[in-house]
């Protein structure tokens, strides 16, 4: 089986817990002062990798875990994290802040990365939880012609790079099979992430970061779609509360929910 | 879905319903547009909740067709046919899918192609948009015009309108959103794809899907979700399902009780799981984190009972109920019954 050399796609993103806030002039929601991390699904990802290297989970060894992120300057402490967690080098590529690329740039991008890297496996969140659009991985999947096993709960290798993957889907999970080179995309089943140790958070600080830019890569952040507004749900508002059961279905019914 | 191990390829079928009646858009430029409703199905059985791709294709106008792929599609392609306005009918894993699909929609020149974001349009659709090199628009909950679309970014907690300038507008629709045409008495005739006969290059092993005799949560008009307030598997089963059954409801998880084991992983609501909106949904031991809001606040009626009296959920839930889960469901089940 070929070594592997894994490509692992993370992504800034507000703070899962921090409550996002649109801004007044209803463009966008408010990041400057907010608390930002790692996308949960990427701390996936990294955390896979890493898993499948110490547990010598892949029969040809794991070569090379690299870890990638497109944004703005401060992506590089999200890729400084990756490593800290045991990814063994990272690469910047530095898009101007409120510059956000759309999955298909992104996914034109890692489609180069990979190329370029000598990836055979990239291993990505299923989705960003701040666009939450679940396309990045399927779309890099598409351009570079390679398998595809979206929402992995489970990832086994097994002899002539054949990769089994138990996927979550409606109703249940589902399994397939496939060769090198292909794609993962992760769910939140499939590990629970580390805490990165003080110890080797200092030693990520020395590990490689390239810096590189769009152009280097010969793409352009290119928008296909164009923001109109950016709004608050309409607010929901607590109906109050009851006293006990009787109150509960008589409410119910009330409402005609019952 | 897609169980490419039980059909050989070069035998799939692929049946395409034939052009239908057109249906009268609402939007100036409805006579150039043209939709494909990509369809589920398994085992010639059509996805009920994929319907709901119809309707989002007929509230953009213009002329709406159907997809349906598989080995056996016969019977779901007639099924399909008989929803007015509607054309073609496909089967398989997204590597042979993707091409079939992107070669029907250039022999097609749709202007639209739209699923249901559920887990086969999530999968199998950003990988079509990355052929046709089109920046897809995800789950989104409503049209305004046949470029600007409506979809939530955040969990749920802002809601951002776009406008693409792509040539063919690849979309997953939230099902919850659009509501579900039946088939009627429309006639389409089903007719054969383009098969690129593309290589399979991931190979369908098996699936296990869990077994239920109620009713399909993402589409359920009453749910009863249980959270970490169950305390075990065994608490869940005892007081969530005779409440379920009893309501004629799904059954519904936070992620803290999947996490924990109570529930199976497939019955999740949330940012992460299924999006639902039934006209009744009770979250019982949930205290509503965000993530969790983010997959039920656009239900009809909201119930809530957890023992702390705090919990978010009640700041969203039209009826809440502070109390014991333990005492106060078992309760509600019993006068559900003889009621």
């Amino acid at each position: 089986m070929s070594a592997l050399r894994i490509l692992v796609p993370v992504k800034r993103v507000i703070d899962y817990a921090v409550k996002p806030r649109v801004n007044k002039a209803q463009t966008a929601v408010e990041t400057a002062g907010v608390k930002h991390s790692m996308n949960p699904f990427d701390e996936l990802s990294v955390e896979e990798s890493v898993r499948i290297r110490e547990k010598k989970r892949a029969p040809g060894g794991v070569e090379d875990i690299c870890a990638i992120s497109a944004g703005p300057t401060k992506a590089q402490d999200i890729l400084r994290t990756a490593m800290a967690m045991g990814a063994d080098r990272g690469i910047h590529v530095d898009v101007k802040e409120g510059d956000d690329l759309e999955p298909l740039t992104v996914a034109k991008l890692l489609k180069k990365a990979a190329e370029e890297q000598k990836s055979n496996l990239v291993i990505l969140g299923k989705q960003s939880i701040d666009d939450d659009a679940n396309q990045t991985g399927q779309m890099l999947a598409g351009l570079l012609g390679w398998p595809q096993a979206t929402q992995a709960s489970k990832i086994d290798f097994g002899e002539g790079d054949s990769v089994t993957v138990t996927k979550e889907v409606d109703g249940g999970v589902e399994t397939i099979r496939a060769k090198l080179p292909m794609i993962i995309t992760t769910d939140l089943r499939l590990n629970e992430p580390r805490y990165a140790s003080l110890p080797n958070i200092m030693k990520a600080k020395k590990k490689k970061l390239d810096k590189k830019t769009l152009k280097d890569f010969g793409l352009e952040n290119e928008k296909r779609l164009r923001v109109l507004k950016v709004s608050e749900p309409a607010p929901r508002q607590g109906g109050g509360k009851v006293e006990d059961v009787d109150g509960l279905i008589g409410r119910l019914k009330e409402l005609g929910a019952l | 879905m897609y169980a490419l191990a039980r059909c050989s390829l070069p035998r799939r079928a692929v049946g395409l319903l034939s052009p239908v009646n057109a249906v009268h858009g609402t939007f100036t430029r409805s006579r150039l547009l043209s939709t494909l409703a990509i369809l589920e199905q398994r085992d010639g059985q059509l996805n009920q909740g994929s319907l709901n791709a119809f309707a989002a294709a007929k509230q953009l106008g213009g002329t709406v067709h159907g997809f349906v792929a598989g080995s056996n599609v016969s019977a779901a392609a007639q099924e399909a046919a008989k929803v007015e306005g509607v054309e073609q009918i496909i089967k398989g894993l997204p590597e042979t899918y993707a091409p079939l699909l992107v070669e029907n929609i250039k022999k097609g020149k749709y202007t639209h192609v739209v699923a249901g974001h559920t887990a086969f349009g999530k999968n199998l659709l950003p990988r079509v948009a990355a052929l046709l090199d089109c920046q897809q628009i995800s789950d989104i909950t409503a049209i305004e015009n046949d470029k600007t679309f409506v979809r939530p970014i955040y969990a749920g907690n802002a809601i951002a309108t776009v406008e693409s300038s792509d040539s063919v507008k690849v979309i997953t629709i939230r099902s919850t959103a659009f509501a579900a045409v039946t088939p009627g008495s429309g006639s389409a005739a089903v007719v054969d794809g383009v098969d690129p006969k593309a290589d399979p290059s991931a190979e369908w092993v098996s699936e296990d899907l869990a077994k239920s005799d109620r009713p399909d949560l993402g589409t359920a008009s009453k749910v009863v979700s249980g959270g970490r307030g169950l305390k075990s598997k065994d608490d869940f089963d005892k007081v969530m399902l005779p409440l379920a059954d009893a309501l004629g409801a799904a059954v519904g998880a936070s992620r803290a009780a999947v996490d924990s084991g109570y529930a199976d992983n497939s019955l999740q609501v949330g940012q992460t799981g299924k999006v639902v909106a039934p006209e009744l949904y009770m979250a019982v031991g949930i205290s509503g984190a965000i993530q969790h809001l983010a997959g039920m606040k656009d239900s009809k009626v909201i119930a809530a009972i957890n023992k702390d009296a705090d919990a978010p959920i009640f700041q969203v839930a039209d009826v809440g109920l502070v109390g014991d889960l333990f005492e106060k469901v078992p309760e509600l089940t019993e006068k559900l019954k003889s009621s």
